[in-house]
């Protein structure tokens, strides 16, 4: 069975989540629409205070070339367009809307049928995601139209879709390939299209025997779809390693997968761009799991983006667990801990984590024994214990010459360090570090 | 409110400690320390004892009075390098107090003048060992032999000056006629160190290690495949000089050296190629110190030579990089 070449760890996978059918999540009172949901530069709000909208209706427009338009995800009025600080702290422009009734654009289908056919050419097809703000789902919400825009010098070679979910506790994608395996299929016919590449591959873990099996009978059903089930091994849903897992290529330092002939995409993308081009529906929701070993009852939610996280967790728990330590917004890995309950979930956001006051604090640090655990669990084939001893003193440009900026920040090293030395926290700074480096020079 | 922690990623974490490693160690180190004391008796426990408990006492004294840093006596290093000391040394009476000596060489001067913990050069036992050698050369090479004085609590002149020498002491002196049975080799039934007699008890340990995978195969079988590989070049060239290569290696310290020494986290390569290339170094020097060197073993030497080049070891070897 297929996995990447180097490094990578087992963590404890936690998936107690998979057997919770979605649920729509109910529309709160307010909401607040962030205006970066996405990477890039914010969208520029182009509604006003006071203006009513509709499901769907474009309210922030992408006006950079990195950035993606954001559509209401919710119908009512605009109540301010404000800053608004976000479930990590930072301040962000947002537009604030009261919700009154769910009334919908009239070019929405709403309908539950499944429309197959899709008659448009490449070219529209990219600016029909372009159009309804489709960016990725697995985490970090690159827009879509601009990685299916292939620079005439380059060619796509293989389409691979990301159906790993290597992140302990997520279900997000295990319940949207149960539920919804032939709009996937569509989906990932028409970004094969929209590529013009013969074969799609759809990598999924095999501890994931049942959407395995659901892909496989619907990938049978359409041409060049390929279920490519793989060996698990945490950071198999790192792009770079799933391209390596699938196709034994190797993205070069400082590249990116295109350059080796590849695009990935992630499966709820996939269902995104299904909806986006067939149903006219823009990116306003998200499947996001709710689940931590100390709830009663795991969730997984179909979220409309501008729900705060108070919301999710009143309704999906009422309140938090007495010894709960910490909410994280993603997988315990590579997720980000919330520091603002009230800030509002994004089209990044994939769940809501609850770990427990006991496994929610570091442990002490001690000296490092280079026993080299990192080194080996280092999926980059890098030496975190070399980054980290070479940040600590500010020797930025040798920790740059010994390939920081290849570190993905899986987190691998942390987890597998016996010293719990922060290894991962000393390589961000000194990646930060060593880009304003490189910037100096540039200029 | 209740506040909530916030830090970041990873949020979870494997749950390895140094502290378990170490203690592992240890663990794997009782086998051989079952058999030092079936075969050398009441001698074998009490050095064991007090090299743990003064290299343990050592350690907090300096933590607290000397460094003032918070002790770190319960993560089991210092009992890994007080049973390694004792097992370093030949279980005779005298060896009882002449072990805190050693122990305060190996814990002060070989691991806690450099900052304790992960920062020494050098494997602190052996340090304390090679001290101990050259500082009471005779005491260190009076070898009582296997199975004799088991338990009397009588320390007579005479017990301890009729022992024998090891297996190596008397072919240095008598020629390879000397060598004996590749079978008590094997089991240990030879003169010798406390933890050095037995390769079967130390292979048993080294296996529960490569297991746990506290340590890979490329340190023990690139060091114990060199001497091998080396003596056995040796050996076909003249047999009436060189001793042949299946005695070589399990006599003396290689067993024990290539193991438990040679495998320390702290002063070993990072890379496998590095630490093949460590095994090779201290494989290579053994066999030549044994064979043209003063002294009949030369496992401590061989190891902490390697120490020395084990940083350019790991600047010279890198992991190979995933994007390159």
């Amino acid at each position: 069975m297929k996995t990447f070449a180097m490094g990578g760890v087992h963590p404890e996978e936690n998936k107690i989540s998979t057997s919770a059918a979605i649920e729509e999540f109910p529309l709160p009172k307010t909401a607040v629409i962030l205006m970066t949901q996405h990477l890039g530069a914010p969208a520029t709000p182009c509604v006003a205070k006071g203006d009513k909208v509709k499901v769907g209706q474009l309210i922030g427009k992408a006006e950079a070339f990195m950035c993606a338009n954001i559509h209401s995800p919710f119908s009512g009025t605009v109540a301010k367009i404000d800053t608004c600080k976000d479930a990590f702290g930072l301040a962000k422009p947002a537009i604030y809307i009261n919700i009154d009734g769910d009334e919908w654009e009239e070019n929405i289908d709403r309908t539950p049928d499944i429309k197959r056919e899709c008659t448009l050419e490449p070219k529209e097809i990219v600016d029909k995601l372009k159009e309804k703000g489709v960016v990725g789902l697995g985490g970090a919400t690159f827009p879509t139209h601009i990685k299916y825009s292939i620079a005439p010098d380059k060619k796509a070679e293989y389409l691979i879709i990301n159906a790993v979910e290597c992140e302990p506790y997520l279900t997000s994608d295990h319940r949207v390939m149960m539920e919804h395996a032939e709009e996937i299929c569509i989906g990932v016919s028409i970004l094969r299209k929209a590529l013009g590449v013969p074969n799609a591959y759809i990598g999924i873990e095999n501890n994931k025997p049942e959407p395995i099996a659901v892909m496989k009978a619907m990938a049978a059903k359409f041409e060049g779809i390929i279920v490519e089930p793989l060996k698990v091994k945490y950071p198999q849903g790192a792009e770079k390693q799933l391209i390596n897992a699938i196709t034994g290529r190797r993205v070069p330092s400082g590249k990116l997968p295109i350059d080796v002939g590849c695009v990935v995409s992630n499966v709820g993308t996939s269902y995104a761009v299904y909806e986006a081009v067939q149903k006219n529906k823009p990116l306003i929701e998200n499947i996001l799991t709710v689940t931590g070993k100390k709830l009663e009852v795991q969730h997984n939610y179909h979220v409309r983006f501008g729900v705060t996280y108070s919301d999710i967790i009143a309704h999906a728990m009422g309140n938090l667990p007495e010894t709960t330590g910490k909410v994280i917004s993603g997988g315990p890995m590579m997720g980000k801990a919330v520091s603002n309950l009230d800030g509002p979930t994004t089209k990044g956001a994939s769940s809501v984590l609850v770990i427990d006051q006991s496994e929610a604090v570091r442990a002490t640090e001690s000296n490092c024994i280079r026993c080299g655990k990192c080194m080996n669990a280092c999926p980059m084939g890098l030496e975190p214990y070399l980054f980290s001893a070479l940040v600590k003193n500010r020797r930025i440009e040798e920790a740059g010459q010994h390939n920081i900026l290849d570190c993905i920040e899986c987190g691998c090293c942390f987890f597998s360090c016996p010293a719990n030395k922060p290894l991962l926290d000393e390589i961000r700074l000194g990646k930060n570090l060593y880009r304003g480096i490189l910037m100096a020079k540039k200029k | 409110m209740k506040l909530l922690n916030v830090s970041g990623s990873p949020h979870v974490h494997s749950d390895e400690s140094t502290k378990k490693i170490m203690w592992r160690v240890n663990l794997a180190l009782v086998p051989t320390f079952i058999v030092a004391i079936a075969f050398f008796g009441l001698n074998a426990l009490l050095i064991s004892l007090v090299s743990v408990a003064s290299c343990v006492l050592f350690q907090w004294l300096i933590e607290k009075f000397i460094l003032k840093t918070p002790s770190t006596i319960c993560d089991g290093s210092a009992v890994v390098t007080g049973l390694l000391l004792a097992f370093n040394v030949p279980a005779t009476r005298e060896m009882v107090l002449l072990v805190i000596i050693a122990a305060l060489v190996a814990i002060g001067v070989g691991k806690m003048s450099f900052g304790g913990l992960g920062k020494n050069p050098f494997n602190p036992a052996l340090v304390g060992r090679v001290f101990m050698l050259i500082s009471f050369p005779v005491q260190m090479t009076t070898w009582p032999k296997p199975g004799e004085n088991l338990f009397s609590m009588v320390s007579t002149p005479t017990s301890d000056a009729t022992t024998g020498a090891t297996p190596l002491g008397l072919i240095k002196e008598n020629g390879v006629q000397a060598a004996g049975q590749v079978w008590d080799y094997f089991i240990g039934n030879i003169g010798g160190s406390l933890g050095e007699v037995s390769a079967l008890a130390i292979l048993i340990g080294a296996i529960y290690l490569l297991c746990r995978r506290i340590i890979t195969w490329h340190i023990p079988v690139s060091f114990i495949g060199t001497a091998f590989i080396f003596s056995g070049i040796l050996w076909l060239c003249d047999k009436t000089v060189f001793l042949d290569p299946v005695s070589t290696i399990l006599t003396g310290g290689i067993m024990l050296g290539a193991c438990f020494m040679a495998t320390d986290m702290v002063t070993s390569p990072m890379t496998k190629a590095g630490q093949l290339i460590f095994g090779f170094g201290c494989g290579l020097l053994t066999i030549i110190i044994r064979n043209w060197g003063n002294y009949p073993e030369g496992v401590s030497f061989a190891i902490l030579l390697m120490n020395a080049v084990t940083p350019l070891l790991n600047r010279w070897f890198k992991p190979k990089r995933f994007a390159n």
